[in-house]
């Protein structure tokens, strides 16, 4: 097991993956083309850390007036008798009826969307997403819209997702490494898992950040509103290359997408032929 | 009975113990009793202290080390290849396994070798028992081999650094599988951490006895220092909250050396080939195991540190602290919320909405107690007199740096915010406004405050100053700039974050933050000077330099085998200061 | 009797209880949530899992039910030992201990030697399946308790047995709290053995 301790080095670590980025990445939430979702996790971010300000501020100014206010001088005794304060009291009572505002008007909505309303129909792309050390494996269903079986048994250098190309379903089948193609303005299914330890598969731009857990598998959906390429990153420490576990999303026109559908699906097509 | 010698004769009763004349003359213990297995709890104390500073600075200089590699991933250091080998070093750059070990340890070390340490065994057993007005703790050669099972623990997690695979790296955490499927250090990891966990809970079993049992006449629970109080509630999370760990602990162990797939799914493909176990476990029976112990760890990493700054503010603001009983109450609270919060440590594990709301709410209940201590603590100034001490100092700056720890947990608490901050710097940077400027501050403080009952002797004013100025700035600068970039979406644990795009954009950032972890580190001289000059050369101060009123300033300083002349008897609450009409502005609590 | 700290021997006026046994209790409390987390752990690996044998159809239920009743016994033995060291009979204790001391031998004799062994050389081994790993895992972990029992029943009943004569209420606490334990470790097995041989 110990091989797990595959070592590689970078001298000059940019230069391994040169991405185009169409978006700028600051010292702050970087942009946002996600939808509903997506703004309603920046929503909740702003409205918290602005209710932690308010909190922070109003509590600072009063420490720091204290502080000088009281200070040791001669003349001044301190006040045995305990002070009344009402005021904390009505501010205490604020925080917890603002915390159960955010828990409930703007936290609790937006993860049961996420959570559980995962859309369906014709128009939804479905994607599924197996991770490994250190590579996003994608698998697209293809024209018929049907994944194929996979096996473990399978599973190799040259199928790293361990499809059964001898099952009808899996004939059409994609499979992609690193790269995530997706529509714009359509919503998009990735049913993750996990080939051998736990990741996590977050997508900055979108707001999209879900654990990739071996033995599960879970829904993570989004829609993209702006066409570009941009970083898939993993959360979770998953070994020694977890820092360039990097994919790449693409999201396309939807011109531009069948088109990048049909070459693979051409390519996919060859190699099957290949095989046989 | 010897009634008479009852403060000298605390000697428990064993094979030697029970002549009748034990409790007479006191023959000189040799030295290996008195100081390597002495069973004072006042020797056991700074024994504890000392090894955890040690380790503090040790988990430092780990840290210093990732630094580097995180602020300039791409200028070699060539002249470390030889001294960290091959294996670690390469061609001027750490590896990333290294960098991965460094960060599993300096984790480890940090939470169960150093602060739970320097809080627990350290504080809690040096002023513990002498603030209860008691001659030791209740059992003390458990409390002997409590510290004398820590140490092996540390000693095998610093041994697992010079095995040939090195130590654990997969975070302080140990996820399964990556922990399962891990190098030979993971072994040893958990080995360490079931002395570790053993030598807590000999520790909180000793200290809720003495509590309850060895209390002074008169000292009933509501005239206890606060600080008593705060160790008390720790014992009870250690107590219980430990055990589930061991489990988890030997569960694992078995996983990696008796073939077993507790924590192992079926069907694992490692590194292009099928995993020869039998499958059927599941990995986030781990996590549930590992958060349940390790929230309530928290609360252990921050408890005594309140404990210790409410003492410190309360002796410089010379009056009672505003709302004792709420805060005592708040925290006893907050003890037993703490055992219902786990979960909202695996939010973004597939976790559907029941039991997300269930989490999400238990954990913004709990942050009400937090808020309450902070507001008792900001409402004491009010009114006061407050003497601006360097410990004051320590203890002062505690509060809006935990306030700050405490805030951002609110979006890491709620799941919608959660999605974007989870597992990215922003949890470093909450974490670590929680335990480093806020725990670490208290540490200090404690330090300052009670180095005159240790020694007799007094630090350097002027050096506390020079010491806390610095450490306030620079270790804002390492901390603060993590919230940036976890907003940009940095993932933690990064060995090169300039991978990915948000990390090359918040890349000057992270160089501010190294250079901020180092100049912390500079800042420490004037301590480190001061600490061991004064034990010499230290302005000698009387028994209660800072006119304190509870009762561990009213033995000798530093207090003797047996702690106090005469069994001392309490007649009043612990802060009492400027009590009207009083003749000084403190009536100690065992001054009639 | 020499001075020892408060409530080492004597009850404290308000919990009602000496130093040790307050111990004992905290311990058994801390025991709980040991056990209890195993016990989590198998009930949601045995909820998760495709398929997990009835302990009755492959754990020797037989043997399993003897040990029952050795280990109770060996209980009633403990507590005998204790009341006879209250009305200051060392001599009946010390046997009624040697008693306990026997069965948990003989319990730990036919664990290892009827259930342990033929199963590891069936290939039954903790890493079989999930099934054997908490087998072994439970039983082991009470399996080391007893030894632990073992330990400290041994040491009282040989090395430390002269603190009776020094302080007989000291040591009468002693077998007390050692009998607390002792239950603890019976009370354990009472639930693992429904739990794992009988559903
Ligand atoms: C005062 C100086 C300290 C500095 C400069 C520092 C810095 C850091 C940094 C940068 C990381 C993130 C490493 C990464 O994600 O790759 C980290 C992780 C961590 N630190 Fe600290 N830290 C300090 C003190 C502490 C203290 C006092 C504690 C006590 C509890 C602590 C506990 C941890 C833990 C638990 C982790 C997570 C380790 C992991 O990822 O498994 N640190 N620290
Ligand atoms: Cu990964
Ligand atoms: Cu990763």
């Amino acid at each position: 097991m110990n091989d797990l301790r595959e070592r590689v080095f970078i001298i000059t670590p940019a230069a391994i993956w040169e991405t185009e980025v169409d978006v700028h990445y600051g010292w702050w939430l970087p942009p946002n083309i996600g939808g509903d979702n997506a703004q309603g996790v920046d929503r909740l971010i702003y409205v918290v850390h602005f209710f932690m300000a308010v909190l922070f501020v109003g509590w600072g100014a009063l420490f720091a007036y204290c502080l000088v206010r009281f200070r040791d001088r001669t003349g001044i005794s301190a006040a045995y008798e305990e002070i009344k304060a009402k005021p904390s009291k009505y501010a205490e009572i604020g925080v917890i009826v603002f915390e159960v505002f955010l828990l409930v008007a703007l936290s609790m909505p937006i993860w049961a969307s996420v959570k559980t309303k995962i859309p369906t129909g014709s128009d939804v792309v479905t994607v599924r997403c197996v991770a490994e050390q250190f590579a996003w494996n994608f698998h697209y269903a293809g024209k018929d819209g049907e994944f194929g079986t996979t096996k473990a048994t399978l599973v190799g250098t040259e199928n790293p997702l361990g499809i059964d190309r001898s099952d009808p379903k899996a004939k059409d089948d994609i499979a992609v490494i690193n790269t995530l193609h997706i529509p714009i303005n359509k919503p998009v299914v990735i049913r993750g898992t996990s080939k051998d330890v736990i990741h996590s598969f977050f997508i900055p731009v979108l707001r999209a950040k879900s654990d990739l857990i071996p033995g599960m598998t879970v829904p993570i959906w989004f829609e993209a509103k702006k066409t570009g390429t941009f970083d898939i990153q993993c959360a979770q420490l998953c070994g020694n290359n977890h820092f360039k576990m990097k994919g790449q999303l693409f999201v396309d026109s939807s011109e531009n997408f069948s088109k990048w559908l049909d070459e693979q699906a051409a390519s996919a097509g060859g190699e099957e032929e290949e095989e046989e | 009975m010897a009634e008479s010698h009852a403060h000298h004769a605390h000697e428990p009763q064993d094979a030697h113990g029970h002549g009748g004349d034990h409790g007479h003359g006191h023959p000189e213990l040799p030295f290996w009793r008195k100081y390597i297995f002495s069973i004072d709890h006042k020797v056991i104390g700074v024994q504890y202290a000392v090894s955890a500073l040690v380790f503090l600075f040790f988990g430092f200089c780990l840290m210093a080390l990732m630094r580097y590699q995180l602020a300039y991933p791409s200028t070699p250091l060539n002249f470390l290849n030889g001294i960290f080998g091959e294996r670690r070093w390469q061609s001027g750059f750490m590896t990333p396994d290294f960098y991965n070990e460094l960060g599993a340890m300096h984790g480890t070390i940090m939470v169960f070798l150093a602060i739970v340490p320097v809080l627990v065994g350290g504080f809690g057993n040096f002023v513990l028992p002498l603030q209860i007005g008691a001659p030791d703790m209740a059992f003390p050669k458990l409390n002997m081999m409590s510290y004398w099972v820590y140490v092996p623990g540390g000693l095998i997690m610093l041994a697992s650094f010079f095995t040939q695979q090195g130590a654990a790296a997969s975070g302080w955490t140990a996820y399964a599988p990556l922990s399962v499927i891990a190098k030979n250090g993971e072994t040893l990891w958990l080995l360490g951490m079931v002395f570790l966990i053993t030598s807590s809970l000999l520790g909180s079993i000793n200290f809720i006895v003495t509590v309850a049992h060895m209390r002074a006449r008169g000292l009933s629970m509501f005239r206890l220092p606060f600080f008593v109080w705060a160790q008390l509630v720790t014992s009870f999370l250690l107590l219980l909250a430990f055990p589930p760990l061991e489990a988890a602990a030997v569960l694992q162990l078995m996983d990696r050396v008796a073939g077993t797939s507790f924590f192992l799914p079926s069907g694992l493909v490692v590194s292009g080939s099928a995993l020869q176990v039998a499958g059927g476990g599941n990995p986030l029976l781990w996590q549930h195991l590992f958060w349940f112990l390790a929230h309530p760890e928290v609360y252990v990493l921050i408890l005594p540190a309140l404990g210790i700054v409410s003492e410190v503010i309360a002796n410089n603001i010379r009056k009672p602290l505003w709302g004792y009983r709420t805060l005592v109450y708040s925290t006893i609270f907050l003890g037993f919320m703490s055992f219902v919060v786990w979960a909202h440590h695996m939010f973004m594990t597939g976790m559907g909405t029941t039991m997300s709301t269930f989490f999400q709410a238990t954990t913004m209940i709990i942050s009400i107690p937090s808020v309450i201590i902070l507001t008792c603590l900001l409402l004491s100034l009010w009114g006061a007199r407050i003497r601006y001490t360097v410990p004051m100092l320590f203890a002062l700056a505690f509060l809006p740096m935990f306030g700050i720890g405490g805030l951002t947990g609110l979006p890491l608490g709620l799941t919608t915010s959660d999605i974007h901050l989870h597992d990215t710097y922003y949890v470093i940077g909450h974490f670590h406004y929680v335990v480093a400027p806020g725990t670490i501050f208290a540490v200090f403080a404690g330090i300052y405050y009670w180095f005159p009952k240790v020694t007799g002797r007094k630090l350097n004013d002027f050096l506390g100053k020079l010491h806390f100025w610095p450490s306030l700035i620079f270790i804002n600068m390492v901390f603060m700039p993590m919230f940036f970039q976890g907003m940009a979406g940095v993932s933690r644990r990064l060995y090169d974050q300039t991978q990915y795009h948000s990390g090359s954009g918040v890349h000057t950032l992270t160089q501010i933050s190294s250079w901020g972890a180092w100049l912390l580190g500079l800042a420490q001289l004037p301590f480190i000077y001061n600490f061991f000059a004064s034990i010499f050369v230290g302005q000698k101060v009387s028994d209660n330099p800072w006119n304190a009123t509870t009762l561990e300033w009213a033995a000798p300083s530093p207090p003797p085998h047996g702690n106090f002349a005469a069994e001392p008897v309490v007649h009043r609450g612990p802060y009492e200061y400027s009590v009207p009409g009083a003749a000084q502005d403190f009536s100690p609590q065992h001054i009639a | 009797m020499t001075m020892g700290l408060p409530c080492e021997v004597k009850a404290h006026p308000i919990t009602g209880i000496y130093n040790g046994k307050f111990a004992v209790w905290l311990f058994l409390a801390s025991e709980v949530m040991l056990f209890g987390a195993l016990f989590s752990a198998l009930v949601l690996l045995r909820a998760g899992a495709a398929s997990w044998p009835h302990g009755y159809t492959v754990l020797n239920v037989p043997i399993g039910t003897l040990n029952t009743f050795v280990l109770i016994s060996s209980s009633v033995t403990m507590v005998m030992a204790w009341a006879s060291l209250k009305v200051h009979d060392f001599a009946k204790g010390r046997q009624y201990l040697l008693w306990t001391f026997l069965l948990a031998a003989l319990f730990l004799g036919l664990k290892l030697a009827l259930e342990y062994y033929p199963k590891f050389q069936a290939g039954h081994t903790p890493g079989h399946d999930n099934f054997y790993g908490t087998y072994f895992v439970l039983t082991g972990l009470h399996g080391l308790h007893v030894v632990g029992g073992m330990i400290v029943i041994g040491y009282f009943l040989w090395p430390g047995a002269h603190l009776w004569h020094e302080n007989p209420e000291h040591y009468t606490n002693r077998i007390e709290c050692t009998g607390l334990y002792w239950h603890f470790v019976d009370l354990v097995w009472i639930f693992l053995f429904p739990t794992l041989y009988l559903l």
